[in-house]
C-alpha cells in the first residue's frame, strides 16, 4: 500500500513567476524510506510543506496514509510527524519542557506527556540535558530533540526535511544512527536531502528532483546503473604506466584515461570482476606489480551529474550568488 | 473543549518562558515604573493641571494606557520570533485548533499586563496617585485597560505574522504605538495642540481610553476645540466600540494569516 501519494503537484510563487513544483508526482510504499534528493531550490521543502499540510498546492492531489491533504488537513496532522530544516523547538525552554508541551498539544494527558517525554529523552540520549534550555544544546542535540518532538505519538508517516543540513560530520553520523534505528522500527519515512551520501545510506528508494520535477527514481543501485557500468582503476609505479595503459585498453575494449600525478589508469568496463581478474593476470605475466587496483561503481554525484547536467554543489553555489545579488539590490 | 486546552498549553508555555527568563518580567515592569517616576518628577513640577492632587492624577491613566498599548509590540515580536525559528511550522503541523497559538499568545501577553499594571499602581500610589472614583470604578478602569491591551495584542499578532523580517516588526510596532500615545491627551492636555491635531487626538483610541480611565478614577476631563464631541462626552462607550472594532477586524485577519503563514 502507498502511504504517501503526490500526484501532479504544481506550486508557483511570486504570482506564477517562480515555479517551485512543476507537475511533481511521487509515492512512498508503506514501511519504506524514500529520499527526495536534489540541490537547493529544487522543490524539496515545498513538497514536504504541501504533504505536511503547511502549504496548499496550486493544483494536483496528495494523500498521506490514505487521507486527502487538501480536503482533510486536520486528519492528516494527526498521523504525521514533521521535522524541518530548522530545529523547531522553543530555545528558551528546556528539552523536557518542550517535549511535555508538544505532548500536551498532541492531546496526551499530563502524566502521559511526562512519561513520553522521559522515554524520548532516553531514546535520543538527551536525558542528561533534559533540564537545560535548548539554547545550550549543540546543533546535533537540537535536531535530535526536534526529531523526538515529531515522534511523540508514533506517526504513521514521518517527514524529515534535510535532517542533517548544517550539522558537523559527527552530528551527521549521530543523526544517521538515530534515523537508521527508526527505519528498523518500520516507520514510513520521506526524507529530503542534498547529500547524495545520505540518500545512499538511509533510503530504500531515491527520487531525484530538479527544477520542481522528478527526473529519475529507483533504488540507489538502479540509479547508478542508469549512469553506466563500472570503472576499472589501476595504480602502478611510473615506469610501468605506458605498458599498463596498453593492457587495460586491450582488455576493456575502451580507451583508458591516465592521471599522471596519481599514476592512475582508469577505463569503463562492462564485464565487471571478470575484466578485473584478466587485467591482474596480464599485469602479472608482464611482471608489473599493481599498487592499487579496483572496480568503482559510479557515485550518486556521478548520477546527479549525468541526470541534470550539473553537479549538485555547483548549482548551490550558483544560487547563493544569485540570492546575494538580490540582497545587494535591496 | 480541546481548543480551550490547546490554548491553555500555549499560554502556559509563555508563563514558563517568564520563569525561565525572569529578566523579561523584571524589565517589562521596571520600564513603566521608570516612566511613572520620570514623568511624575520631571514634568509634574511644571505642568499646572488645575486639578486637586497635581499632575500625577492626570499622568497615571495616561501612562497606564501607554503601557498596555505596548502589548502590541510584545505580541508582534513574540510571534515574529516563533516564525523566524520555524516554531510556527511545527505548531501548524500539530493536530491542534488553528487559533490556539495566537489566542494563547495574546492571553499570555495580557496576563503579563496584570502584573505590570499592579506594579505601576503601587508605584503610583507611593508617589501620590489617589484615585477617587470608588473601588468598583477603579477595578472597572483596570478591566478596561486589560481589555484595550488585549485588543491591541491582536493588531500585534497580525503585524508579527505578516512581517518578513524580525527587525521590521519592532519598527512597525513603534510606528503604530508612538504617534498614538503621544498624539493624545495621555501626558499633556490637548488644548494646546493645533486644531486639526486636537480633533485627531480626541478621536484617538488612546485618548478615549485615557479619558475613560480618568473618569473612572474620579477626575474631570478637559477638552479644547472638541468639547462636546461624541468621544469626549462618552469616552467609555467610544473605547468599548474601538476594542470591539479592533478585535472584529484583527482576530479573523490574524487567524487567517497564521493558517497561511509561510515561515
Amino acid at each position: 500500500m502507498k502511504s504517501v501519494i503526490a500526484d501532479d503537484l504544481v506550486k508557483t510563487y511570486d504570482k506564477g513567476n517562480v515555479k517551485a513544483l512543476d507537475h511533481l508526482s511521487l509515492d512512498v510504499e508503506e514501511g519504506t524510506v524514500l529520499s527526495v534528493l536534489g540541490p537547493n531550490g529544487a522543490g524539496k521543502t515545498t513538497t514536504v510543506r504541501i504533504l505536511s499540510t503547511l502549504l496548499r498546492p496550486d493544483s494536483g492531489r496528495a494523500t498521506v496514509a490514505g487521507i486527502d491533504v487538501i480536503k482533510d488537513p486536520d486528519k492528516v496532522r494527526e498521523v504525521i510527524g514533521l521535522s524541518g530544516q530548522y530545529a523547531a523547538v522553543d530555545e528558551i525552554l528546556t528539552g523536557y519542557d518542550n517535549l511535555v508541551m508538544f505532548g500536551r498539544l498532541y492531546h496526551l494527558g499530563k502524566k502521559q506527556a511526562v512519561v513520553r517525554a522521559y522515554e524520548l529523552l532516553e531514546r535520543f540520549s538527551l536525558t542528561e540535558a533534559a533540564k537545560r534550555p535548548i539554547k545550550t544544546y549543540s546543533g546535533g542535540m537540537r535536531r535530535r530533540l526536534d526529531l523526538a518532538a515529531s515522534l511523540i505519538v508514533k506517526p504513521k508517516v514521518l517527514f524529515l526535511d534535510e535532517p542533517t543540513t548544517g550539522l558537523d560530520p559527527r552530528g551527521r553520523q549521530e543523526m544517521w544512527g538515530v534515523i537508521q534505528e527508526l527505519v528498523k522500527g518500520g516507520v514510513t519515512l520521506l526524507l529530503t536531502t542534498q547529500y547524495l551520501e545520505e540518500a545512499d545510506q538511509l533510503a530504500d528508494e531515491i527520487a531525484v528532483i530538479d527544477n520542481g520535477k522528478v527526473i529519475a527514481r529507483g533504488t540507489s543501485d538502479v540509479l547508478k546503473k542508469q549512469v553506466g557500468g563500472e570503472r576499472l582503476e589501476v595504480v602502478v609505479e611510473s615506469q610501468h604506466v605506458a605498458k599498463t595503459l596498453e593492457i587495460v585498453e586491450k582488455i576493456s575494449g575502451h580507451s583508458a584515461s591516465l592521471d599522471e600525478g596519481l599514476r592512475l589508469i582508469a577505463s569503463p568496463v562492462s564485464t565487471g570482476s571478470a575484466a578485473l581478474f584478466e587485467v591482474l593476470k596480464a599485469l602479472d605475466v608482464a611482471g608489473i606489480h599493481a599498487l592499487d587496483v579496483g572496480l568503482k561503481r559510479p557515485s550518486l554525484d556521478d548520477v546527479f551529474l549525468a541526470l541534470t547536467g550539473h553537479v549538485a554543489e555547483e548549482k548551490k553555489a550558483e544560487e547563493e550568488k544569485t540570492s546575494k545579488r538580490v540582497k545587494e539590490k535591496k | 473543549m480541546s481548543a480551550f486546552q490547546d490554548t491553555m498549553v500555549i499560554t502556559q508555555r509563555q508563563l514558563r518562558l517568564l520563569t525561565r527568563v525572569p529578566e523579561v518580567l523584571l524589565f517589562s515592569t521596571i520600564q513603566p515604573i521608570m516612566f511613572v517616576l520620570l514623568f511624575r518628577y520631571v514634568f509634574g513640577g511644571s505642568i499646572d493641571t488645575g486639578q486637586p492632587g497635581g499632575y500625577v492624577q492626570l499622568l497615571m491613566p495616561g501612562i497606564f494606557v501607554q503601557t498596555v498599548a505596548f502589548t502590541l509590540a510584545g505580541t508582534a515580536s513574540g510571534l515574529a520570533e516563533d516564525m523566524k525559528k520555524g516554531l510556527i511550522d511545527r505548531f501548524r503541523s500539530l493536530p491542534i485548533s488553528q487559533s490556539a497559538l495566537v489566542v494563547g499568545r495574546t492571553l499570555g501577553d495580557s496576563l503579563l499586563n496584570i502584573v505590570v499594571l499592579f506594579a505601576m499602581g503601587i508605584t503610583g500610589w507611593l508617589v501620590g496617585w489617589r484615585p477617587s472614583g470608588g473601588a468598583f470604578n477603579v477595578f472597572l478602569g483596570f478591566a478596561f485597560l486589560l481589555g484595550f491591551g488585549y485588543a491591541l495584542s491582536w493588531i500585534g499578532a497580525f503585524v508579527g505574522l505578516s512581517a518578513k523580517d524580525f527587525r521590521v516588526v519592532q519598527n512597525v510596532s513603534f510606528l503604530v504605538t508612538f504617534p498614538l500615545t503621544f498624539l493624545s491627551n495621555a501626558f499633556a492636555p490637548t488644548t494646546g495642540m493645533p486644531r486639526p491635531l486636537q480633533y485627531f487626538a480626541e478621536w484617538n483610541p488612546v485618548s478615549t481610553m485615557v479619558a475613560a480611565c480618568r473618569e473612572l478614577f474620579g477626575l474631570e476631563n478637559q477638552f479644547g476645540a472638541t468639547a462636546g464631541s461624541f468621544p469626549s462626552e462618552n469616552p467609555l462607550i467610544t473605547s468599548l466600540i474601538y476594542m470591539v472594532l479592533i478585535m472584529a477586524v484583527f482576530v479573523p485577519l490574524s487567524v487567517r494569516k497564521y493558517r497561511r503563514a509561510a515561515g
